[in-house]
């Protein structure tokens, strides 16, 4: 209505006229997706001791998911990102790209910590048992 | 949404317009939100590098299964959701005060802000509860040394390891000096018996006795990083919240004092959404990575 005044260089102001219908709706999927996280964290946290390793893992995979749906649903409609122009949208989303490299690369190393931890693949016997050999007189000074 | 049409072809970046189509001060604070986003990014990475790399880290269900006034109850996730609707339904009123600033609608703005700063005072206090319960909170845990002690959970102590056989238990017990046993015991909660104020006059052989024969769950000394990592990254996202809450008190006051009106638009109050917006997102987050799985 009255986004013109805020900057000459805003040239296409979005209409922000329609009802107050779509925010609702939003808090209700945002309030479901929640809802079915917490019955799944329910389901782990009954059922997941009996469960094959894999199934938890998947389990806890389809929460994520569910988290990062819940993220879209904030940004794009409670922030207003999707109603910006394209240009806008890119130079937020673009950078965040990086966070796929970082998250499996950095679990990737710590789950690779732990199977050092949990086999010898990380300990190094044969340095640990080398004796000293006997000290020669008159090399150390 | 139906945004008014933009004429195709459009050359954004020919100058004379904003190739974001957005004020200086809006694209500036999604650049600051992206940042920010980054080191929550990176908080919660390195504790999840951390928490692959160990064998025993607490499971939250054990941790975080109270909830105010329902004293030892077992109720995992129960008040965590409680806190995770009261900021969502915060961040509602948040865009429905951005929404009524839209409309230039003064007394919409005044009425939404109120509910929102309400919903982040709300949200700060469980925070409040919650850290004032594990700080405080009393579990019997064996040391390093193999005596056993009452514990609580801090950014160094973490209680909440592996769980304790009974036989093992009954060992350490045999080891713990005598003040330990009697804060051991001091925890015990009987039913129909007086308070256990009096444990530190009783013989080490009645300790004993009293708490081997109690349902006492004792847990090995559980990896420090979790207090860490809990209280710094919940500390650092509360912290977040209150500086919300501050900007939003202070988008109130303006919008009172009717600022905004006189300068024809609302979009103070859009910026402070963004971020208000963001603190939402970044519990989310936090939701997932410490309470969910």
């Amino acid at each position: 209505m009255s986004q013109h005044s805020i900057s000459p260089e805003i040239t296409h102001a979005s209409d922000h006229n329609e009802g107050t219908g779509r925010i609702w709706k939003i808090f209700w999927v945002l309030s479901m997706l929640t809802a079915i996280e917490l019955a799944l964290g329910y389901f782990l946290y009954f059922k997941g001791s009996d469960m094959a390793h894999s199934a938890v893992l998947g389990t806890k995979i389809i929460i994520g998911i569910l988290t990062l749906l819940k993220a879209y649903y904030i940004v794009s409609v409670f922030m207003h990102l999707g109603d910006e122009v394209r240009n806008m949208i890119m130079t937020i989303c673009v950078p965040l790209v990086l966070f796929v490299w970082f998250i499996i690369a950095f679990l990737w190393d710590g789950n690779s910590w732990k199977n050092m931890r949990n086999t010898n693949a990380g300990s190094r016997p044969s340095i640990e048992k080398v004796q000293s050999a006997p000290v020669k007189e008159g090399t150390l000074k | 949404m139906s945004t008014t049409a933009i004429p195709a072809g459009t050359k954004w970046w020919n100058g004379g317009r904003s190739p974001f189509n957005a004020s200086y001060g809006k694209v500036m604070m999604w650049y600051f939100l992206m940042s920010d986003a980054f080191t929550f990014g990176a908080f919660l990475i390195s504790y999840g590098t951390i928490r692959f790399s160990v064998n025993d880290w607490a499971d939250p269900n054990k941790v975080f299964n109270s909830f105010p006034f329902a004293g030892h109850a077992n109720l995992p996730l129960a008040f965590v959701s409680l806190m995770t609707f009261i900021l969502i339904f915060s961040s509602v009123t948040m865009v429905l005060a951005v929404h009524e600033g839209h409309n230039m609608n003064k007394k919409g703005v005044e009425k939404y802000m109120i509910l929102t700063i309400i919903g982040g005072a709300a949200f700060l206090s469980c925070q409040a509860w919650e850290w004032t319960h594990l700080l405080t909170g009393e579990h019997v845990t064996m040391l390093n040394d193999g005596t056993l002690s009452v514990l609580p959970t801090t950014a160094s102590s973490n209680p909440w390891g592996l769980p304790l056989e009974h036989h093992t238990m009954l060992l350490a017990l045999q080891k713990t000096p005598h003040d330990q046993l009697a804060s051991i015991a001091a925890t015990i909660h009987h039913p129909g018996a007086e308070a256990a104020h009096n444990t530190f006059s009783m013989s080490d052989p009645e300790l004993i006795n009293m708490i081997s024969s109690s349902e006492i769950h004792v847990n090995h000394l559980g990896r420090p990083a979790f207090g860490s990592y809990f209280f710094g990254i919940t500390g650092f996202h509360g912290f977040h919240v209150f500086s919300g809450v501050v900007i939003n008190i202070i988008m109130y006051a303006k919008t009172k004092l009717g600022h905004f009106d006189q300068r024809g638009h609302y979009e103070m109050i859009e910026k402070a959404g963004l971020y208000w917006h963001f603190v939402d997102l970044v519990w989310v987050f936090v939701f997932l990575c410490f309470y969910l799985v």
